[in-house]
């Protein structure tokens, strides 16, 4: 649904070059949550600007729904029509709403369909109807100033949607706001992506964002995404950053002759008493140090920490073990398997 | 001089304040306002950025801003003619008066318009807005309040300068505190001619700032509502600022 090739930013004043994007590759399939995390500073504000082209991006294509928008963005600063025409169709919710205060929150979901030279009935019609959408019909005739910043994102939101994009943009949409209302706003986005079939694109600096509602992720460093794929593939790539950041188990390990390990159970062992079986089956003692099981993109998940005794090279064996009983297994302090790099990373 | 002498020149007087003030205000509005949106938006890193056009802009707005009035209404004489077909009289004076305050009312746009949050404009532009669109829905609702306190400093000024209109023979308040009051000594003339124009200019500060805040209410963006206690008014419906969670 949205594929960027070899997207460049850089950004230049008085002599200085900055390099916000460098090569960005992106692919966001149709109906998924895709997030994109990392630290402000990381690029993915200029990414998600270049998407709709707030943004010129430097070199690189940019193709949403098929059509390649850079290369109706035509030359100079100005959008043509063609490119305004594309933008009606991608929705995009702000960090700070930026609703227009001098109107109401039915007139601001109006603007879009304004723009769009709708009539004045069926504007209402569908500034009410996108309004009861996302719970706010009772407030159509109030200013932004008048409600909760949640209130607020959902006014967003339902402007958002009043061209009937296929496609939505949320440039941290939750960040100003506290974690209860973040939660239902997230509910919210997530309920109409299966209700609508919408793409969502997000980015975010919050981990519990892209835990919640992501189908996919990418981490951006440094204008460069480092990692990407979907929740599952991610938790299931040893050493990955995002799940480690995504999953997070804690415990140091207690003395130099033992081996730490992470066991992290998908859905059928996630119910087999594995850690039993294998204190019973090797005759050793196990120690756990951190445990955890939550649910990441709909799926159960847990995770934990266990140390074992003696080191690595005496504990290959009740590894194997475990791997067999289809686990994914990381050991601690040594390094990963060559076949499982991350994807991307460079050095 | 008696008061049934001072009444009818008073309040010709009056009529040729108004009239001059109002229509110079009106033009001074309308060509002003585009005259300081553009001074926006062909500013760098705006949405019709010229960089050529922006400096000749607002090298004009500050040369006609750096004269006199005085100066402006002489060598302004022959435009003057030519659009009213006279050099005295009321009409006479409108032409100056608007061509000052034209400058004066765009400069005050641009820093209003400037303070509307840059995220407007590109949410709209994330809409499909082109850049009229953005000029109507957004930089001139969204700094209206600030625009209207703006046209209000342009009468205060407006009135100020209209009293030197008398020396085209355009009559006003002014004119008439200069030639009777001061180089007639008709000093209770002058003193009543003094006290209209500190009423009149305290009544348009008073509305302008009251449409002005009455505005900024709605939107929620300042404090407290202005206080009227002369008239009783009946709070809108939509103004329960409390309940904002």
């Amino acid at each position: 649904m949205i594929t960027t090739s070899g997207l460049t930013k850089v950004y230049r004043s008085r002599g200085r070059e900055v390099t916000a994007l460098d090569g960005v590759d992106l692919h966001v399939r149709e109906g998924e949550v895709y997030g994109v995390i990392g630290q402000s500073g990381a690029g993915k504000s200029s990414l998600i600007r270049c998407v709709n082209l707030l943004e010129r991006p430097t070199a690189g294509t940019v193709t949403v729904a098929g059509r390649d928008l850079t290369a109706l963005a035509g030359r100079g600063p100005r959008a043509g029509r063609e490119l305004r025409a594309a933008r009606s169709r991608i929705g995009m919710v702000f960090q700070h709403f930026n609703l227009l205060s001098s109107r109401t929150v039915q007139d601001n979901v109006e603007l879009p369909l304004e723009i769009l030279g709708r009539s004045g009935k069926e504007r209402s019609r569908k500034a009410l109807e996108l309004l009861d959408l996302v719970g706010l019909a009772d407030q159509a005739k109030a200013y932004p100033a008048q409600l909760s910043g949640g209130q607020k994102q959902r006014v967003g939101i339902a402007r958002a949607l009043a061209g009937d994009p296929k496609v939505l943009l949320s440039d941290e949409a939750t960040s100003a706001l506290d974690p209860e209302t973040t939660r239902s706003i997230l509910q919210l986005l997530r309920d109409l992506n299966q209700q609508l079939g919408l793409t969502v694109l997000l980015i975010t600096h919050e981990m519990d964002v892209v835990k919640s509602v992501c189908d996919s992720a990418a981490l951006m460093e440094q204008g460069r995404i480092v990692e990407s794929g979907t929740v599952t593939e991610l938790l299931a790539t040893p050493g990955s950053e995002l799940a480690a950041a995504l999953f997070p188990v804690s415990g140091n390990i207690s003395g130099d002759d033992r081996t730490v390990i992470d066991v992290t159970f998908h859905g059928e062992a996630a119910t087999q008493p594995v850690i039993s079986q294998l204190a019973r089956t090797y005759n050793i003692d196990i120690s756990i140090l951190g445990a955890a099981i939550d649910t990441v993109a709909g799926k159960q998940i847990g995770r934990m920490r266990v140390e074992l005794p003696g080191r690595y090279e005496d504990n290959v064996v009740p590894i194997g073990f475990l791997r067999e009983q289809g686990l994914q297994i990381d050991v601690l302090g040594r390094e990963q398997e060559p076949a499982l790099v991350k994807e991307g990373a460079v050095e | 001089m008696t008061w049934s002498e001072m009444q009818p020149l008073l309040e010709q007087a009056c009529w040729d304040t108004l009239y001059m003030v109002g229509w110079s205000t009106l033009i001074a509005v309308v060509g002003g306002l585009p005259l300081g949106v553009l001074l926006v938006l062909t500013d760098r890193g705006e949405l019709l950025q010229n960089v050529v056009a922006n400096k000749v802009i607002g090298q004009v707005v500050n040369v006609t801003r750096s004269l006199p009035f005085i100066i402006l209404m002489v060598a302004l004489m022959t435009f003057t003619r030519w659009i009213t077909g006279t050099t005295i009289g009321r009409e006479a004076a409108i032409v100056p008066l608007a061509i000052g305050a034209i400058p004066f009312f765009a400069r005050l746009v641009e820093t209003s318009v400037r303070e509307v949050d840059h995220g407007l404009v590109e949410a709209v532009q994330a809409m499909g807005g082109n850049t009229w669109t953005i000029v109507r829905k957004v930089l001139v609702p969204e700094s209206l309040p600030s625009l209207i306190s703006g046209t209000t400093t342009t009468i205060v000024a407006l009135i100020g300068y209209s009293a030197m209109a008398g020396t085209v023979g355009a009559g006003g308040l002014g004119d008439i505190a200069i030639r009777y009051g001061y180089q007639r000594f008709e000093t209770e003339l002058m003193w009543i001619t003094v006290a209209i124009l500190a009423v009149v200019i305290s009544l348009i500060q008073f509305a302008g700032d009251y449409a002005a805040r009455g505005l900024h209410r709605r939107s929620g963006r300042s404090g407290p509502a202005p206080k009227l206690r002369l008239l009783k008014v009946r709070e809108p419906a939509t103004a329960d600022t409390g309940k904002a969670a």
